[in-house]
């Protein structure tokens, strides 16, 4: 195999790899925090709401959890102009990975929220604790607290999976990638470069993830 | 030109559904085989076998699919194989599917009691026998959930292919798309075709989640 790697052409460019590598992490951080309030709103929804709410919630997961997030992006950046909501490339990225990630974690939240045992709430009512207090003190505190580990991995696949929305021409790593790539005609090393700037980041975040886990965790556990 | 979304629009969606198919059959079939080695890889007592699957593992974990879609792509091209979506997308997916696979496949097996192991030690079995008639199949039975679990997520997966130009539903509804500018008609049936695949297998991995969670409560 006569082939000669060109990785100069690559590193020549890195500014603008990090330039994209930047709008990844805001990107994500961006749905990680808005999924996760879609997430405890429908979760909420799920087990106090009434019946027609908990089934539009149903329809919702089970509509974003059994189709690709690549046509979901479709549909958000092509069809909803049609409906006269035009959103920019980032925009439209961002809501694709919120409305995508909050499908996923309203199952983990929930799944947090019924592992508290009812007799906990009954002791918050007895202590006179009013509906806010019990609902953040009492189930919101350690459910959070449960569910981290699969939240953050979850995390973690929305990072990954928010490559995809280079395709509808956002300015993310993945795009910075296909920019460099059609200047340059290193198609496979600007995506080797590209695949361990991305190895990093999954390695950051979740080394970020475990030190939070360690800050924001550190009491003892209710029996 | 623009051409309206007729019949012919519709069934040429429709249709391209036999390669989303396909290819994710391709890729579980070879993502099976791939899964079984490295899960095996992963229990065994050779600390370089079981680290080397461990990277396998994290690697394909820990880096995009559309990345892996791209390397492989691109990578067949300057190995001299040249410009190959069927062969590009068929081997990105099983590497992608062995890794996933085999990580759930190890939880499982780990997840057989030790004393099955030490028993067929004491009976003296092969480590081919041990595997085949005592620790597979009782793996097996708790590995039915999370793979079909993955599968569906493999399904989904499939959906990449379409950037590197493999013509499955996804591209086909960007063809489509490009000749009607009905996105609203086309990317709707493309994602209700995908949820007809995948509900159903869905909802039998939570069926059978429940009915073994319900059936080794004591």
């Amino acid at each position: 195999m006569g082939y000669q790697f060109k990785f100069a052409p690559v590193f020549a460019n890195f500014d603008q790899l990090l330039a994209g590598a930047l709008v990844t992490v805001e990107l994500s951080f961006g749905a990680m925090i808005l999924g996760t309030i879609v997430a405890i709103a429908c979760a909420i929804g799920k087990t106090a709401g009434p019946k027609p709410l908990r089934f539009i919630i149903d329809c919702y997961i089970e509509l974003i959890r059994n189709t690709p997030f690549l046509v979901q992006i479709f549909f958000i950046f092509f069809a909803l102009p049609t409906l006269g909501i035009r959103l920019s490339p980032n925009v439209a990225a961002l809501t694709a990975l919120t409305v995508n990630v909050g499908a996923y974690a309203t199952e983990i939240v929930r799944a947090g929220i019924e592992s508290i045992n009812r007799g906990q709430v009954e002791a918050g009512t007895a202590l006179g604790l009013g509906r806010a207090q019990i609902f953040s003190y009492i189930i919101m505190k350690p459910a959070l607290r449960t569910i981290y580990p699969a939240l953050t991995s979850q995390f973690i696949y929305l990072m990954l999976s928010s490559s995809v929305v280079s395709v509808i021409s956002a300015t993310d790593l993945a795009a910075a990638g296909n920019n460099i790539q059609s200047q340059t005609f290193a198609a496979f090393e600007v995506y080797l470069v590209i695949t361990a700037m991305y190895l990093v980041l999954a390695l950051a975040f979740s080394g970020l993830f475990s030190m939070i886990q360690r800050w924001a965790f550190n009491y003892p556990m209710a029996r | 030109m623009i051409r309206p979304f007729g019949p012919t629009e519709f069934w040429f969606i429709v249709s391209a559904v036999q390669w989303t198919i396909l290819l994710s059959a391709v890729a579980f079939a070879g993502g099976a085989v791939g899964g079984l080695l490295i899960a095996l890889g992963r229990v065994s007592q050779n600390p370089i076998l079981r680290n080397l699957c461990m990277g396998f593992i994290r690697l394909f974990q820990g880096t995009p699919l559309l990345m892996q879609l791209f390397l492989v792509f691109f990578g067949l091209n300057i190995s001299g194989v040249g410009i190959n979506p069927w062969l590009a997308a068929g081997l990105a997916l099983t590497l992608h599917a062995s890794a996933f696979l085999g990580e759930i496949w190890r939880g499982c097996i780990e997840a057989v009691p030790r004393g099955q192991a030490e028993a067929s030690w004491a009976l003296g079995l092969s480590y081919y026998d041990r595997m085949k008639s005592v620790i597979l199949p009782q793996a097996a039975k708790i590995a039915v959930a999370p793979t079909v679990g993955f599968l569906v997520q493999l399904i989904k997966g499939t959906s990449l292919a379409s950037i590197i130009g493999f013509v499955e539903l996804t591209r086909a509804g960007q063809i489509i798309n490009n000749a009607t500018f009905e996105p609203f008609k086309v990317f709707g049936l493309v994602a209700v075709i995908y949820f007809i695949l995948c509900w159903p297998l869905s909802i039998y991995a939570r069926r059978m989640e429940n009915r073994f969670a319900a059936t080794t409560r004591r």
